[in-house]
């Protein structure tokens, strides 16, 4: 594998599925229906000692 | 038989201590070896005089594993004590070089086993013990691998003597935090592979079905360790019983990789590991939830994306390509919006409840060490430009920016988190004094502000001096002459650095009567009613 | 499963969640790292670069052990302070031997990447014993134990061997000349052709005032003398280096 090649990735598709993945990551993570399980998921902590 | 095998294995390493002791090929090696035979020894007597010749008694599955907590938690707090203690001393030796002794105790030699005695051993310490605490009681599993969590605390020991006594000796590779020779990177790896392996078991294991985020960080920061550690430490022993190895790069890809690893030992290390400490123990401390849990999780995406390509912005204007430079800069200043998400989630956490600053000396603890991360994850992206950084690069500027993140985040923020576990592990029922934190934290947080404000004085002064000219286009001062101007702030540096020892030495006398099951009689703080009940 | 559901996997799955993390970090590097190594122009065409001589480089070893960088830069940025100051600005080509690489972070003593020339060897033999009789605002410690201890040298071929294995280009007839070649440089009466014809530009002679015998001072002032003095800038192409 050359490096013009592997840059030519990292400058297209890599660099798209990264920004993708990050960018589902944030709309995941505000999703409507998400609210409540981060509600649930940030109480955990509570639950045990 | 008890601690059978543990006893087999260690007198087998001892006596390939000794055997590489006698046939090492340099005098460091040999010496080193040395040290470690005689470690080995002590440690197989003890396990020897503790042992007994019948089952050990069946331990409970459903109870969390807490026995190499309270050793990290003491680890913890006599390594910063011994590291914070050596950082006081070069410190003087800058402001007096007649302190330096040599060969063994000259600033070169001791430099080292400061930043790793605060880094690796305080820090390192921190982190192993609060992250196990954690993934238990957020997972509700008890630790992975039976007596795995016992030998990831004694190997991490043992890395840190090998490595603070190789320094002394002379055994380095003179790569900024990565100084280790080759046969102690390779012990490191294998520890941190088996703390890799406990941490993951224990999460996969786990009786919640969601993984709390704390655990995402301490996650990606044992990943992300192991990953650089290993990369950067590839090197090639001249011989396999020598401490003389060269590093597998060379020139300007060695300096890449090592400032690739270099700032992501602070991204990783320092920043997300102490932020799963953050996750857990703030809100725990102040008995809310985390203020939003979805921005915690953006956080953590950010972070881990950004951070890893910031290294560059320690090599600007070298001879690293520019392409390379510029990319440095660019993600460092993105990295502030994500430093910040996670500083304005931390403090939020206290919304509504604001006045636990003024009445729980351990809140404001930890409220002092989310301001300070905010603050130093704000100048650090301000020194990542190039034009600033012309002047601040090679001056104390750059430690002084250091010192703010790694005194008053990373310290604080284990500080918080040693005063909130211990009573809890030894089961005691409070602090042996709240009135002693409030002490430690006023020193601590004057200790910090003398002593970065000495640095930016220093840095900037100097790095000016350094560019000055006169009318006739000559250079106003010559370099010796901006050594000595130094001198006032070196002083001056090394009071605030004692003032901060001066609180660590406070909490270590605080965690000792805690864990002794003393408490010490003394009046309420002012306006805190709560803070002498029972903790939980 | 639609795709929400499937994004929460991450969240519950820990091996998902090590893999996401890791895959993450790993990208950063290789894009900016691996370039290094494939692009041509990374490292400037220059004359005069050659490996360090065995007794260079047992004192580098030695600067290596005491952790000068710690204190001395090796780097000098293209600024026209740090070029008067300290000479030419440095370029990558002249770090492609070092195994590791000493540009150092910070300065509280001087740029040393062409200290090389600029003093003599009685001076830095003194500066090294007691750095304050000679620069007297110095804060550096005393290394005047370096002149008491002989050079450790064993079979120091085995130090080239290695640097060769990790690309250094030590010819086989410089490994087999290692230790008589580290010798000869610290010895005056020395016969030094041969030396001199596999290291070009070496420094030859006693360098710490006791000729009778090779000392870790020898081998340190050998190093610092030759630091910077290689590369030829009489041929070299500004131009051409900008990367």
């Amino acid at each position: 594998m050359s490096y013009d090649l592997m840059r030519e990735f990292a400058d297209s598709w890599g660099l798209l599925v990264m920004a993708l993945f990050f960018v589902g990551c944030i709309a995941f993570a505000l999703r409507p229906g998400g609210k409540k399980q981060a509600d649930q998921a940030a109480q955990i902590l509570f639950k045990d000692d | 038989m008890r601690f059978g095998t543990e006893i087999v294995a260690l007198s087998v390493f001892a006596f390939a201590a000794l055997v590489a002791a006698g046939f090492g090929v340099d005098v460091p090696f040999r010496q080193h070896m040395w040290v470690l035979f005689f470690v080995l020894t002590g440690f197989t007597a003890i396990l020897l005089r503790n042992t007994e010749f019948k089952p050990a008694a069946p331990v409970d599955p459903s109870a969390y594993m807490d026995g190499p907590i309270r050793y990290g938690a003491v680890a913890t707090v006599f390594w910063g004590v011994v590291g914070m203690l050596v950082g006081v001393v070069i410190a003087l030796q800058l402001a007096y070089p007649q302190l330096n002794i040599q060969p063994w105790f000259n600033f070169g030699r001791l430099r080292p086993v400061h930043t790793s005695g605060v880094v690796f051993a305080f820090g390192g310490n921190a982190l192993l013990c609060t992250s196990l605490y954690v993934v238990q009681r957020t997972c509700r599993a008890r630790l992975f691998g039976g007596n795995l969590a016992w030998f990831v605390f004694w190997g991490y020991q043992l890395f840190i003597v090998m490595a603070a006594t190789g320094y002394l000796l002379g055994i380095t590779e003179s790569r900024e935090y990565a100084e280790p020779e080759w046969y102690v990177d390779i012990w490191l790896t294998i520890v941190w592979v088996a703390y890799l392996i406990l941490f993951l078991g224990t999460i996969l294991k786990r009786k919640e079905p969601h993984i709390y985020v704390a655990n995402w960080f301490y996650l990606s920061f044992i990943v992300t360790i192991a990953m650089l550690h290993v990369v950067n430490n590839l090197s090639m022993p001249a011989s396999l019983l020598g401490s003389k190895s060269y590093s597998a790069f060379s020139g300007v890809q060695d300096a890449l990789t090592q400032w690739w690893y270099g700032h992501n030992a602070v991204g990783f290390f320092l920043t997300a590991g102490f932020l799963g400490m953050m996750y857990y123990f703030v809100p725990k401390q102040a008995n809310r939830p985390v203020y939003s849990y979805r921005l915690s999780i953006i956080h953590f995406w950010a972070l881990i994306f950004l951070y890893i390509w910031a290294g560059p912005h320690h090599l600007h204007y070298t001879a690293l390509p520019d392409w390379a430079q510029t990319l440095g800069m660019a993600f460092s200043i993105m990295l502030w919006m994500p430093s910040w998400g996670g500083m304005i989630n931390g403090l939020m956490t206290l919304s509504g409840a604001w006045d636990k600053i003024r009445t729980d000396p351990i809140i404001r603890m930890m409220v002092a060490a989310i301001a300070f991360y905010g603050m130093s994850t704000f100048e650090g992206p301000v020194m990542s430009i190039r034009t600033v950084n012309s002047l601040s690069h090679y001056t104390d500027w750059t430690i002084g920016h250091v010192h703010s993140g790694a005194l008053g985040w990373v310290g604080m923020i284990s500080f918080g988190a040693i005063y909130y576990m211990v009573p809890k592990l030894w089961n005691r029922e409070r602090l042996y004094s709240l009135r002693l934190v409030t002490w430690h934290f006023w020193l601590a947080t004057l200790g910090i502000v003398v002593y970065a404000a000495a640095m930016w004085v220093s840095g900037i002064t100097q790095g000016l001096m350094w560019r000055e000219y006169n009318e006739q286009g000559f250079l106003v001062y010559s370099f010796a002459e901006t050594v000595a101007a130094m001198h006032p702030y070196y002083i001056m540096r090394a009071i605030g650095g004692a003032m901060y020892l001066a609180g660590t030495l406070i909490m270590a006398w605080n965690v000792t009567m805690t864990i002794r099951g003393r408490q010490r009689e003394e009046q309420a703080l002012a306006g805190s009613v709560s803070a002498l009940q029972p903790v939980e | 499963m639609g795709l929400m559901a499937k994004h929460a996997l991450i969240e519950r799955n820990a091996t998902l969640l090590l893999v996401g993390s890791l895959l993450v970090v790993t990208i950063g590097g290789i894009v900016e790292i691996a370039p290094l190594f494939y692009l041509d122009n990374t490292i400037e065409k220059v004359d005069g670069m050659r490996p360090y001589s065995p007794l260079e480089l047992a004192g580098r070893n030695i600067y290596v052990r005491e952790g000068c960088y710690l204190c001395h830069s090796q780097m000098i940025r293209p600024f026209r302070d740090e070029v008067e100051r300290y000479g030419h600005y440095s370029l990558a080509a002249e770090s492609m031997y070092d195994h590791p690489f000493q540009w150092g972070s910070k300065r509280t003593g001087p740029d040393l990447a062409r200290v090389g020339d600029r003093y003599s060897n009685e001076w830095h033999t003194q500066h090294l014993t007691d750095p304050r009789s000679v620069v007297p605002e110095s804060i550096m410690p005393s290394y005047a134990f370096l002149k008491e201890k002989a050079l450790d040298v064993k079979d120091f071929s085995t130090q080239l061997v290695a640097n060769a294995r990790v690309g250094v280009p030590y010819t086989p007839e410089m490994i087999a000349n290692a230790n008589a070649d580290l010798k000869a440089q610290a010895d005056p009466a020395a016969d030094t052709t041969g030396l001199e014809a596999r290291y070009p530009k070496a420094k030859t002679g006693d360098f710490d005032g006791n000729p009778g015998e090779v000392t870790e001072m020898d081998a340190l002032v050998a190093y610092l003398q030759m630091l910077g003095t290689l590369v030829d800038f009489k041929t070299y192409d500004e131009g051409a280096g900008y990367r």
